[in-house]
């Protein structure tokens, strides 16, 4: 016996209860990790939220009263019956741009996640992998980017190269990668040492088929977790970049521009403010709630089957 | 006869969930100044049995049915605060890992005086202190303050663990329980606790419930032993009479497969496997496994028997399994891997120095790896056995130096340097099969690196290549899609070398393939790799810290201690009449099981 196996027979925990039905594929692990997820409550609230604001987002635009940049009535008007939710400081139908407000906010935040995912795993394997001085240099280069707060290092990306749409996503997507290469890292770093991968060294495969086949697949559990939590602070840094001015510009409607707009008004119609609000808070809930029920079903499932 | 300490009745553990057994009809009694073995496979339930005796049950698990009574007292029905006085009181528990079980934060004074001052164990703090110093005597360690002040990481592991048997004496218990408690050690530190756990039970007139899957160790230390199959004591008996001639065809099977160091006989796995918790069959559980099996085996799980009170069996054919001579359960062994001889060495090694960082771990090392041979490189843990290997295998991580030649020529020191025929002629099989696989490949995804990476061949001479170096290891092509997690140990193992087969070697390198695995299982590893080289010609380094396992695969030795090579020579000159004093007390350390009655 070596030092690693007595390690895992902790006493208390117990070597000797074999696990009685062993997950069968890893395709019916997913959906068993789904199911667990599904089984709590967090999870299930942070779907059903999730769902009716995506759908808000996508088919608001059809059932919209007006468009979103037609004038209905007087500035800052409460809710009657033409605008159900009053109207904003230009006179535009609230209801309207609530509606048509919730795609940006989506687009922008999914591809800013995924950019920064894909930035941040490629970052954080490559300096796991790489092991001693390249690893170093890769993750204290990243830890002076995370010296700037996230937001003001958002801006200013955002200053420099302008506020398109695109530019905007790809600035959040930057600001985000160092956070998520760090967790990356201490992933990849479990598994670096398992003999699976020194067993593919001596085959001499080349290196990066090793982080694409053997690594990666290792780590997609907590990446799942850290995309969603990622997600939820890109919508509220995409939300904060629209309400300071350097995010969508006028008379686009988005749900943070909206907040901009309408704040000067608030103590008139509360609602131009407080409905957008409400969305963003909302959908950042949904998305950590659904974020913490994958983390916690993936954490049982580990304890279940040991660390594997 | 002395007075009875522990009696087990009809123990049942279950999971809480499922309701399924670890344990069942668990009956069992330990005499004071008795050690009992308490000896299965990993799985069978061992530990959960002998946990339970201290009332812990692991999360998860329950004792559902029973009745455990230490000197008289009932412990499943004490109260939480009455157990709290019973445990290190009455019944103690030695750990299988020391460094984890005691305090690292704490001195080892410290914590030998608290389970004294818990207890309330001596009048005073002086008469308190005065048992700390004999209870270090007894355990020959130094008793001394300096000692005492030390932290755990300050000792070595079998310090640790004699510490860890020091506060299991230190309140005098009447039953100890000893949780594998040698299995981190090396054999020399092992003989040394072995040797103070016999003293101190005999001593004392404890009852100790010694669990270990090692049958070579409670051969030298129990008086009577337990063997346990899938959660049920398959038979009870003295040890004498066990190794004699046991009367349970697993407990036969067991003994078989166990390495002697005599090596009269071939080593002989078991095939199939322990049905889980939740899968167990109504009729004998190692019927399927079983050579005697009958229509009654299958429907009924038998009752327990046998020659006397002493000694009792649960098979339905005890009688007739007892009666057969020992003789029949062993093979002789085959002489074929031995003849080849002769041949030119395929892997020499001329004055290889290793370093890790700073540290020369390797001093100079030369050997001659041949074909059609196994070569076995013995030694303690730290010895730098497994250095060479990695070096060979071109998987060290520090400076090398020294030449390392592949058939004449020079190897390259890293193996992503060396040309792909050097790659694919060494192959390196791994310690342990749970870290070797990746998880989330199936095997045929693990099968095909080496081939993809080796050979180009067409997608269904790829799968045939496949399928056949499953063949090879006696699995079956089925197992192509499934997943590491789905086999048992023993079929991972096969997996990886299985993996080693594809790319055909002419050098496999085993780093203690076999030290993670079960014995019924070792040996059918064992059988393996000998039939491998008998039939592909391949030359072998075989890497171990047991030497008894070198006598049943191995027709040359090095031993190796502190990177040095101590000695050279074929098996049986070196087992037989070892020149180094290192090599002769190595063997005089090594636990071997008695089979005089052969």
């Amino acid at each position: 016996m070596t030092p690693m196996d007595t390690a895992v027979q902790l006493v208390p925990e117990g070597p000797e209860i074999p696990l009685v039905a062993p997950a069968r594929r890893r395709r019916r692990e997913w959906v068993s990790t789904a199911k667990t997820a599904w089984a709590l409550r967090r999870s299930k609230i942070g779907v059903i939220l999730f769902v009716v604001i995506l759908g808000i987002a996508v088919f608001g635009p059809f059932v919209a009263p007006y468009s979103p940049t037609e004038f209905v009535g007087k500035t800052f008007e409460m809710p009657n019956s033409v605008a159900r939710l009053g109207t904003d400081n230009l006179g535009r139908d609230v209801l309207t741009r609530v509606l048509y407000g919730g795609r940006t906010v989506f687009t922008l935040s999914l591809t800013a996640t995924v950019v920064g995912m894909a930035l941040g795993i490629v970052l954080g394997m490559f300096a796991a992998y790489s092991r001693r001085v390249v690893d170093e240099v890769v993750m204290r280069l990243l830890d002076v980017l995370m010296a700037f707060p996230m937001i003001v290092f958002v801006l200013l990306i955002v200053s420099a190269v302008g506020t398109k749409p695109y530019l905007i996503a790809l600035a959040v997507a930057v600001a985000s990668a160092p956070r998520i290469a760090r967790v990356a890292r201490g992933a990849t770093l479990e598994i670096v040492g398992r003999d699976f991968i020194l067993a593919s060294e001596a085959l001499g495969v080349p290196k990066w088929r090793i982080m694409l086949t053997e690594l990666f697949p290792n780590i997609t559990s907590p990446m799942f977790v850290e995309f969603g939590l990622r997600l939820a602070y890109s919508i509220g840094t995409i939300a904060a970049l629209s309400f300071l001015g350097f995010g969508l510009q006028p008379p686009a409607a988005d749900w943070g521009l909206m907040i901009n707009e309408n704040r000067i008004g608030i103590v008139i119609q509360p609602y131009a403010v407080a409905v957008p609000v409400l969305m963003i808070a909302l959908l950042t809930i949904a998305v950590s709630l659904m974020a913490d029920g994958l983390a916690r079903a993936i954490i049982g499932i580990d304890r279940k089957t040991g660390v594997e | 006869m002395s007075e009875v300490v522990l009696t087990v009745k009809g123990l049942r553990v279950e999971l809480e969930s499922t309701g399924a057994d670890i344990d069942d009809e668990v009956d069992f009694t330990i005499r004071s100044g008795e050690v009992l073995g308490l000896v299965g496979e990993s799985a069978s339930g061992k530990t959960t049995a002998a946990t339970a005796l201290l009332v812990h049950e692991r999360r998860g698990a329950v004792v559902s049915r029973g009745e455990i009574v230490v000197s008289g007292k009932d412990v499943l029905g004490l109260s939480t605060a009455e157990l709290r006085k019973v445990r290190g009181g009455l019944i103690s528990y030695v750990p299988q890992d020391p460094s984890m079980s005691l305090n690292p934060a704490l001195r080892i004074g410290t914590q030998l005086m608290e389970i004294l001052e818990v207890h309330a164990f001596g009048a005073s703090k002086e008469e308190r202190e005065e048992r700390v110093r004999q209870m270090m005597a007894e355990v020959l360690l130094p008793g001394d303050k300096t000692f005492l002040r030390r932290y755990p990481h300050q000792l070595s592991g079998g310090q640790q663990q004699r510490v860890a048997v020091a506060m299991a004496f230190a309140c005098r218990p009447a039953l100890i329980v000893l949780d594998e408690p040698t299995t981190g050690l090396d054999v020399t530190t092992q003989a040394h606790v072995l040797k103070t756990v016999r003293d101190l039970t005999h001593t004392y007139g404890v009852a100790a419930l010694y669990v270990t899957h090692d049958l070579a160790v409670v051969a030298n230390l129990a008086d009577r032993i337990a063997v346990m199959y899938a959660g049920r004591l398959v038979e009870v008996g003295p040890r004498d009479t066990l190794f004699a001639g046991a009367s349970h065809p697993y407990t036969r099977r067991l003994l078989a497969s166990v390495p002697d160091l005599s090596g009269r006989h071939a080593l002989r796995g078991i095939p199939g496997r322990a049905p889980l918790p939740g899968r167990r069959p109504v009729g004998c559980s190692f019927a399927d496994r079983c050579d005697f099996t009958t229509d009654k085996c299958v429907e009924a799980f038998p009752p327990y028997e046998g020659p006397s009170d002493e000694h009792r069996v649960r098979c339905w054919r005890w009688q007739e399994v007892g009666a057969m001579s020992t003789a029949a359960d062993f093979v002789p062994r085959s002489a074929s891997a031995t003849t080849r001889d002769g041949e030119a060495p395929v892997v020499t090694t001329r004055g290889v120095t290793a370093f890790y960082g700073p540290h020369e771990v390797l001093h100079g090392i030369d050997i001659d790896v041949r074909a059609g041979r196994c070569l076995a490189l013995v030694g303690e843990s730290g010895s730098g056995k497994t250095t060479l290997a990695r070096c060979i295998a071109g998987i060290h991580p520090g400076t090398i130096a020294g030449g390392i030649r592949l058939r004449g020529h020079d190897l390259k020191r890293d193996s992503r340097r060396r040309p792909k025929p050097d790659r694919q002629a060494i192959q390196y099989i791994f310690q342990s099969p749970y870290g070797s696989l990746n998880p989330r490949c199936s095997i045929a995804q693990i099968l095909s690196p080496p081939l993809r990476t080796f050979f180009r061949l067409s997608r269904a001479e790829t799968e045939r290549r496949m399928v056949e170096a499953l063949e090879m290891v006696s699995l079956d092509e089925s197992l192509l899609s499934v997943y590491p997690d789905q086999l048992s140990g023993g079929e991972r193992q096969r997996v990886a070398i299985a993996r080693a087969l594809v790319a055909k070697p002419s050098v496999l390198i085993c780093d203690e393939v076999t030290s993670s695995l079960d014995v019924s299982v070792q040996a059918s590893i064992v059988e393996l790799l000998v039939q491998l080289i008998d039939e592909t010609g391949v030359a072998m380094l075989f890497v171990t810290h047991h030497l008894p396992l070198v006598r049943s695969l191995a027709q040359d030795v090095v031993v190796m201690n502190e990177g040095v090579i101590v000695e050279v020579g074929s098996v049986a000159a070196v087992l037989a009449d070892p020149q180094a004093e290192y090599t002769r007390n190595l063997l005089a350390d090594t636990p071997d099981v008695d089979r005089r009655g052969l």
